[in-house]
């Protein structure tokens, strides 16, 4: 499919479309004029598609430099009357959470929806935290689709809710639904068509300081309209089509609430095992149906709540049952029928039901016993940092310069952050040891520099610094912290997909923008050691390390070169093997550990359709067995 | 099978490998051609993380499904691009699931274990499975024109099945409405050489 077909694409035309793809027709199909976002698998390509189609959708589109920032961009232009949509992984929930709170109180005037992409089995994330729980801690109302066709709906569904009742409305996906692919049938677009210069429409701030601006004198009254919106929104959700009975059963003794990727599990159990069960599907879930639940509840014997990926609907159902007395067995995380954590699937599903109905037939498969010894022989392959990636060869310098201060690697704390470069958690390098969130190292290199007498060295991506950096290391400045903070630019947003970031002159509609330079960004926060190196020249990086270390301030090296993956860039050639000068020492393969170089029935070999010719491995031997390609 | 999801015309494809292999491209196109059939079509795929040279996998499921996973032990097909990883997804076959592999390894940079021999692994798959195919999909790449075009050969593997739902027309149209024209024809002949690889 071309994905111009998400903006020409005209009603009832069907097409293949991955869950994120979905949302972005869903936005066109609304008229949405503003969008804003960080990246964020897996909501990253949303971002990337709505980046080459934003012109011709007329939607003003920004990579924010972080998720606050673009919950405030969509928050803006609803205040002034434009619908908006800003988008991101569940973890850039909390980084937006500060202002996304408050949206919750002033509302907003044209349409606002929040899409959070959660991550259960954290397929690329550093929880597994579930983002229902924002609409529970905000009060905004919650839709959960549950296939592709469900994510355009709802998300074209959601800009009218918000409308209808002033209030930004949150889509929350999961990793099952984002990255699902699946038929799509367009619907009808609204007109968004520019009444200016721009592109995209431009709507009008109406002053309204008691509906905007939350100072105690206001936001006490705010706090109680909210209530009063949530309460007329739940009359929605108990009459919604979102919130449908599915019919298995003959009689009702046995019935599932479900929602999300965990309703598709279910349903297919039940279907494909003809289970004696009914399915309420709960797509609008906050404010919790409790009169539809209620209905649903109140001749059954038991049901079961499967939902991923905390007890949140089972713990609101227990409510529903203790507030009207029902005498319903509520079997779901709490009591162990269901696990607390990872993403479902069917089998987890099924084993979770069978526990009570009893229903599975077990059948015993024997494998030789070659094959599980083959099942248990089989090398792992677990994502590595690309062959050429600069951030290998400085994971290398650094650890050389320790090596050659006398440290031994117990005495430097690796504080690492959100990126790639987080891979450098594998051996050789062992690079990181401590670990929070976005822009964590920087604060963490603070934290760490004044309660160990430990080396620091904290390590950040181009574009969690600029997401979330700049603070801590004014932080670091002024408190007179001691550590080394490297910035590895490597001119991209590269972990989620390669989108820009303020680094490089380009922004996220593809038109020309000022960079904003790292190197001078950490003069003006008072640093006094800033190098900008180039990671493939070893020497460099061993020597400024070196000196880095032996300070006493917060010193920053920006280790500077393109990500291998960047489109377009020469590729350089492949490094060639001498094989009489080697001496099977094995520091390419052992210490550099790129993965175009393996060893081979005892013989290095270099795999020429994977070296990018960065030639830092004809560096890392000391006999002269590997020569820069021509 | 412990979780039951049979009905005629269902078809379910576990499709896995290493990242790069072209291996999310190929499953689009079956689920595309499946769509144009006018049949109901599910997928699932793995970004982000997972990629960077680790393994990688995608479910396709053809039918009238809602999830997009696999259970356990209930693929019709188990399409993998490189040997290892085809043992890695062994826990969505069962005794009559087609298991066709690409012979070509990819060796791991991970190196904490010695790879397996090719030749012993097929003789043990075929020790616990009935349908093992075995297939030279890296040569045949090569012989059509590009290594690249290996996702091609096992598309035309796929086709080869009696019981895979779909013509291999509709999956050759979907594949020229989502590949460059100029790699049309030797996509094609190399659809053809997985097919023929098959089907003898």
């Amino acid at each position: 499919m071309n994905l111009k077909e998400l903006v020409t694409g005209s009603s009832g035309e069907k097409q293949f479309l991955l869950g994120n793809e979905a949302a972005v027709r869903g936005v066109i199909e609304a008229g949405v004029s503003i969008a804003a976002t960080y990246p964020g698998t897996p909501s990253s390509e949303i971002g990337n598609v709505l980046s080459v189609l934003a012109k011709d959708a007329n939607i003003y589109f920004e990579f924010s430099t972080n998720e606050k920032v673009a919950m405030e961009v969509a928050a803006t232009a609803a205040a002034s009357g434009l619908r908006s949509f800003t988008f991101m992984k569940h973890v850039g929930m909390n980084v937006a959470a500060d202002s996304f709170m408050t949206t919750a109180y002033s509302g907003v005037r044209g349409g606002m929806v929040i899409l959070t992409a959660d991550d259960p089995s954290l397929f690329s994330s550093q929880n597994e935290q579930d983002s229902r729980n924002y609409s529970r801690l905000a009060n905004m109302p919650i839709l959960e689709p549950s296939n592709c066709q469900e994510v355009k709906d709802m998300v074209k569904y959601a800009f009218d809710l918000s409308e209808q009742f002033n209030i930004p409305v949150i889509v929350r996906t999961t990793t099952r639904v984002s990255h699902m692919r699946g038929v799509v049938e367009f619907g009808d677009k609204i007109d968004n068509s520019s009444n200016n210069d721009n592109h995209w429409k431009r709507g009008h701030f109406k002053k309204d300081p008691s509906q905007f601006v939350p100072v105690p004198a206001f936001a006490g009254d705010m706090h109680v309209k909210l209530w009063n919106k949530i309460h007329k929104i739940e009359e929605i959700t108990n009459a919604s089509d979102l919130n449908n009975e599915i019919k298995f059963s003959q009689d009702k003794k046995y019935g599932i609430i479900a929602s999300s990727s965990a309703y598709n599990y279910a349903h297919d159990v039940v279907k494909f095992n003809n289970l004696n069960v009914d399915i309420l599907k709960l797509g609008f879930s906050y404010p919790f149906p409790q009169d539809k639940v209620h209905e649903f509840l109140k001749d059954l014997d038991e049901v079961f709540v499967v939902e991923e990926v905390d007890p949140i609907m089972e713990k609101e159902t227990l409510a529903v049952c203790g507030l009207n007395n029902l005498d319903v067995i509520v079997h779901g995380k709490l009591d162990e029928t269901f696990p607390l954590y990872h993403e479902f699937n069917s089998d987890i599903v099924a084993d979770g039901l069978n526990k009570v109905l009893n229903f599975k037939q077990e059948e015993n498969i024997n494998y030789s016993s070659n094959l599980e010894q083959l099942n248990q022989d089989i090398p792992s392959r677990a994502p590595v940092l690309c062959a050429g990636c600069p951030h290998r060869a400085m994971y290398y310098g650094i650890n050389k310069a320790i090596d050659e201060l006398g440290l031994k690697t117990s005495d430097v704390i690796f504080a690492s952050d959100i990126g790639c470069y987080t891979l450098g958690i594998n051996p050789p390098y062992n690079a990181a040891d401590y670990l929070l969130s976005m822009g964590s190292s920087v604060g963490d290199g603070c934290g760490f520099s004044v309660s160990t007498d430990q080396k620091v060295a904290s390590f950040i991506g181009d574009s969690t610094f600029f997401h979330s950096g700049v603070s801590p290391l004014i932080n670091a400045v002024h408190n007179k912290h001691n550590f080394v903070l490297t910035v590895l630019d490597n001119r991209i947003t590269a972990m989620t997909g390669g989108q820009p970031n303020p680094g490089i002159p380009i922004d996220g509609m593809g038109d020309e923008a000022p960079e904003v330079s790292i190197r001078k960004l950490a003069v003006a926060c008072g640093c006094d050691y800033v190098r900008v190196i180039n990671p493939f020249n070893l020497d460099q990086v061993v020597k400024t390390y070196k000196e880095a270390f032996q300070r006493n301030d917060t010193a920053v090296i920006v280790s500077k070169a393109p990500c291998t993956l960047i489109k377009g860039l020469a590729k350089k050639p492949p490094v060639n093997f001498i094989e009489k000068n080697c001496n099977n020492c094995d520091k390419c393969v052992n210490e550099f550990a790129c993965p175009a170089i393996s060893k081979i029935n005892g013989k290095i070999s270099i795999d020429n359709a994977q070296c990018d010719g960065c030639n830092v491995c004809i560096q890392v031997c000391k006999y002269g067995a590997l020569d820069a390609g021509r | 099978m412990q979780v039951g999801e049979k009905m005629d015309n269902h078809y379910s494809i576990y499709i896995c490998g290493v990242g790069g292999q072209g291996i999310i491209k190929t499953s689009t196109i079956i689920g595309e051609a499946a769509m144009n059939q006018g049949l109901d079509v599910v997928m699932s795929e793995i970004h982000g993380m997972s990629q960077r040279g680790g393994s990688v996998s995608t479910e396709l499921k053809i039918g009238g499904y809602t999830s997009s996973i696999i259970p356990n032990h209930g693929a019709d097909m188990l399409l993998s691009f490189e040997p290892i990883e085809t043992i890695r997804g062994l826990d969505k076959v069962n005794s009559q699931t087609k298991i066709v592999f690409n012979t070509h390894p990819i060796i791991p940079s991970s190196n904490d274990k010695v790879y397996p021999n090719v030749d012993n692994m097929t003789k043990v798959l075929k020790e616990n499975f009935n349908h093992v195919l075995p297939i030279d999909g890296t040569q045949l790449a090569i012989d059509a024109g590009s290594v690249l075009s290996l996702n091609m050969v096992l598309l035309g593997a796929v086709t080869a099945d009696d019981k895979f739902p779909l013509t291999k027309d509709s999956v050759i149209d979907a594949m020229k409405n989502n590949l460059k024209p100029k790699f049309h024809e030797m996509n094609l002949k190399a659809i053809e050489s997985g097919y023929k690889s098959i089907r003898g």
